[in-house]
């Protein structure tokens, strides 16, 4: 910030005019850069969301690739884990686990998804990072912007697109890595690409660049449902960020050797850095906005000016509505993040969690369908004795090779026959198996007899499944 | 396909279908530009109303969408003329590509088939008997199997009433590879004609009785004896004198021990009186075609396996 006295911009309203068009022409915004606490904690949580993001294609285990949605297989395989479409609740637990610690840290602390870790918020810093190290710092973007176009300015603004494209296109492969694994998929380019990876790559890649590099805050204003229901999960002990009205107004230009107090004035100095850090644009001391992300770069820049006038930090910072109206200190603030709503979310989440990891780590690896002929009802297989059809779908869902051995229980006399025992089924396979069950014609009563089929393996760590079935005892 | 015998319902979507385009260009133009005044709140002057207002003092501002959201509505509007110039939706119009569903099911089919094709090719030189020993081709006739004959012959391919057991080693039509793969094309219509009214209820008992007998079941001695004759001259023309059966016709033989409908006399009695061929309860004995469904190769790959589970000793059957 230069030492001569900050410029007010007056705010000139629009006059009785005739007609206005109902959509604007977007202005261009150009955030300062910031440095600071919660500047670092978002290069943090940039860092660690892609060292994820972009690493954990590369990782193998058991030689396959560790993170991989096989689309084609219909299998999923998270590290350890395989999940097949049988096991779709898992998924419904994971998006309830995540809607619940979303309520959880916005009830406790606001965006701070959207201000930090959001993917959107996320890439944009990215590019935005990219931008200024090519075309310079706020001023020297704006005076870019403003000139016409000559040979600088186009091979500033090539190479900056260039470089967007390039990390793009790596964001793109990268996203299919997670489908198609990783190095197959760059041995393959260009030659034997798939059509679908070509387009999933090349669309993931464009939304990239068209919403890190072109879009930025529009996302986060218009499109997002996120910024809309916000509302929802507040309540007045949220910490949102929040200008210190009671401290700063009324504001105004001072030197810094002056008592504020004495002037009075509060300690707002009207630099206007609040507003030139902001990424969507707003003015932070009007109030909570649906626009604000909550990503604290008016925190850390006006925390800046504070110590350069020798003034207490925190004139924009951490607040809840309560602690503001009532003037609490920030013990008690801070004690009222222990409340009935927040407890009860950590209260859910710790349950669901605890009860999907139990059953994740009790996971029956073996899968049983039977299903019942039922075009054949019921047959004399020979004389006195009755027979019917099935087929069971024997699913080992384990990644090692195994051998089952499938009996029958219900009826006196009742036996499997017609297949060749133990059934072999390879790692993460399934087997269609037809085969008869007899049962001697006096077994029971003629009709429908409920039987249950037992399939069960003998290796190091045994494995069963029963399943019920009917068996049909025709009239003699 | 337009099967209409009046040009109205194509002129009807037509007419719909182009207003309501008009309809949203127009919406979008007209609504784009509102006569607002500046009575904005105290704090902030910057935001003008639009100058309606409920209850004395409940205002609506005019924050204006961005110029690209509009601007998307343009674009989809162009993509939606785009669009119906190239496919089907203007009424019968069908489009300058050229696209039918028929079309991309033919397309769908011929890629399906165009990848089969070279699965099977290995198959082409090799006789039925020897591609019923092929481990690869069995598992892929199975597969055949179970997916469309199943439904009638059972999973095990042990048959069910009325329609024959394929593993028991006897055949209707005779059971030579090329039997096999006719009755799979062609499909079979096993015709008994009814014999209740020439025959009478009582005749009826003595041809069951003596029918009986040629299995050696247990039967009425005087009731086959007297059935015999009756037997001679109804039923040996297709089942043959020794009751052998006929597999130009497929007359089953009556000698052995598989009966397609049972072989209680009552039941043996309803086929003489109805005959086969009737209706679903006395039985319809017909296979249908799949000379259509599925692929010449197909058909001889599903033809090895059957031909396998009868004449193969595989251990699982």
């Amino acid at each position: 910030m230069s030492s001569s006295r900050p410029r007010t911009i007056p705010i000139v309203p629009v006059e009785e005019a005739d007609e206005v068009g109902l959509y604007e022409i977007r202005r261009k915004i150009y955030p300062r850069a910031v440095s600071g606490i919660f500047a670092r904690w978002r290069v943090f949580f940039v860092v660690a969301t892609q060292l994820v993001f972009y690493g954990a294609p590369w990782l193998m285990w058991n030689s396959r690739q560790a993170v991989l949605f096989d689309l084609g297989e219909r299998k999923f395989y998270i590290l350890g884990l395989v999940f097949w479409p049988q096991d779709v609740v898992y998924l419904s637990v994971l998006l309830i686990l995540s809607a619940l610690s979303l309520f959880l840290f916005t009830a406790i602390a606001g965006r701070v998804w959207c201000g930090f870790a959001c993917p959107q918020t996320v890439y944009t810093e990215i590019f935005l990072w990219i931008e200024r190290k090519i075309e310079g710092d706020r001023l020297a973007r704006i005076r870019l912007d403003a000139e016409s176009v000559n040979a600088k300015k186009l091979a500033k603004k090539g190479l900056k697109h260039a470089a967007w494209i390039g990390l793009s296109l790596w964001t793109g492969i990268t996203f299919v890595g997670y489908f198609t694994p990783i190095r197959e998929l760059l041995l393959a380019i260009p030659g034997r690409l798939g059509a679908w990876e070509i387009f999933w790559a090349l669309f993931y890649g464009f939304a990239t660049y068209g919403n890190a590099g072109w879009m930025r805050e529009q996302v986060c204003k218009y499109m997002c449902p996120y910024a809309r229901f916000q509302s929802v999960m507040f309540d007045k002990d949220t910490l949102i960020i929040a200008y210190d009205e009671a401290r700063g107004e009324p504001r105004g230009a001072r030197s810094r050797k002056a008592d504020p107090r004495a002037a009075g004035l509060g300690d707002c100095i009207n630099c206007s850095i609040c507003v030139q850090v902001c990424p969507t644009g707003i003015d932070i001391r009007q109030g909570l906005q649906y626009e604000c992300i909550g990503c604290a770069a008016c925190v850390d820049g006006c925390d800046q000016v504070m110590d350069k006038m020798g003034y207490p930090r925190g004139l924009i910072r951490y607040a809840s509505q309560n602690s503001l109206a009532h003037a609490w200190s920030r013990s008690t603030m801070w004690r009222r993040v222990l409340r009935p709503r927040t407890l009860l979310y950590a209260a859910l989440l710790m349950a669901i969690a605890l009860a999907a990891g139990i059953s994740l780590a009790l996971k029956n690896p073996l899968k049983v369908d039977v299903i019942r002929d039922r075009g054949v009802l019921a047959r004399e297989a020979r004389p006195g004795v009755v027979e019917n059809v099935y087929r069971a779908q024997i699913m080992n869902t384990s990644e090692t090779p195994q051998s089952f051995r499938l009996r029958v229980e219900g009826l006196p006399g009742i036996v499997v026959a017609g297949i060749e025992q133990p059934i072999d089924v390879g790692p993460a396979a399934t087997r269609l198996v037809p085969f008869r069950i007899e049962a001697p014609m006096e077994a029971g009563a003629p009709g429908s007899h409920r039987i249950e089929l037992i399939v069960e393996s003998s290796g190091a760590t045994p494995l069963q499944r029963r399943e019920r079935s009917t068996f049909i005892l025709p009239r003699p | 396909m337009n099967t209409f015998t009046s040009p109205f319902w194509d002129v009807w979507v037509i007419v719909i279908v182009v207003a309501s385009i008009i309809g949203c260009a127009w919406l979008l133009w007209s609504t784009g530009r509102i006569k607002v005044k500046n009575k904005g709140p105290a704090a902030d002057g910057a935001v003008s109303v639009t100058g309606h207002v409920w209850d004395d003092d409940l205002e609506e501002y005019n924050n204006p969408l961005p110029k690209w959201w509009s601007n998307l509505f343009w674009i989809t509007i162009v993509f939606g003329i785009v669009y119906l110039a190239l496919y089907p939706g203007l009424g019968s119009f069908p489009g300058f590509l050229g696209w039918s569903s028929t079309g991309a099911y033919q397309q769908e089919r011929a890629n399906f088939d165009a990848r089969l094709a070279p699965l099977y090719a290995r198959y082409a030189a090799m006789d039925i008997e020897v591609i019923a020993r092929d481990p690869a081709a069995r598992q892929t006739g199975e597969r055949l199997f179970l997916t469309y004959c199943s439904q009638c012959h059972g999973s095990d391919a042990g048959g069910a009433r009325g329609f024959p057991n394929l593993r028991d080693g006897d055949w209707l039509y005779g059971g030579t590879p090329e039997t096999i793969v006719q009755s799979i094309t062609k499909g079979r219509m096993g015709v008994m004609p009814a014999f209740g009214v020439a025959l009478g209820q009582e005749g009826v008992r003595d041809v069951a009785a003596y029918v009986r007998s040629l299995s050696g079941l247990a039967h009425g001695n005087l009731r086959s004896q007297l059935g015999k004759p009756l037997y001679v001259q109804n039923c040996a023309a297709c089942h043959g004198a020794d009751g052998k059966g006929n597999h130009a016709m497929g007359a089953p033989n009556l000698t052995d021990q598989v009966w397609l409908y049972g072989s209680s006399e009552s039941a043996i009695a309803e086929g003489i009186i109805k005959g086969r061929n009737v209706d679903a309860i006395a039985g319809t004995n017909a296979m249908p075609a799949f000379g259509e469904q599925l692929t010449p190769a197909q058909i001889r790959v599903t033809a090895a396996y059957l031909w396998g589970l009868s004449n193969l000793a595989v251990a699982a059957q």
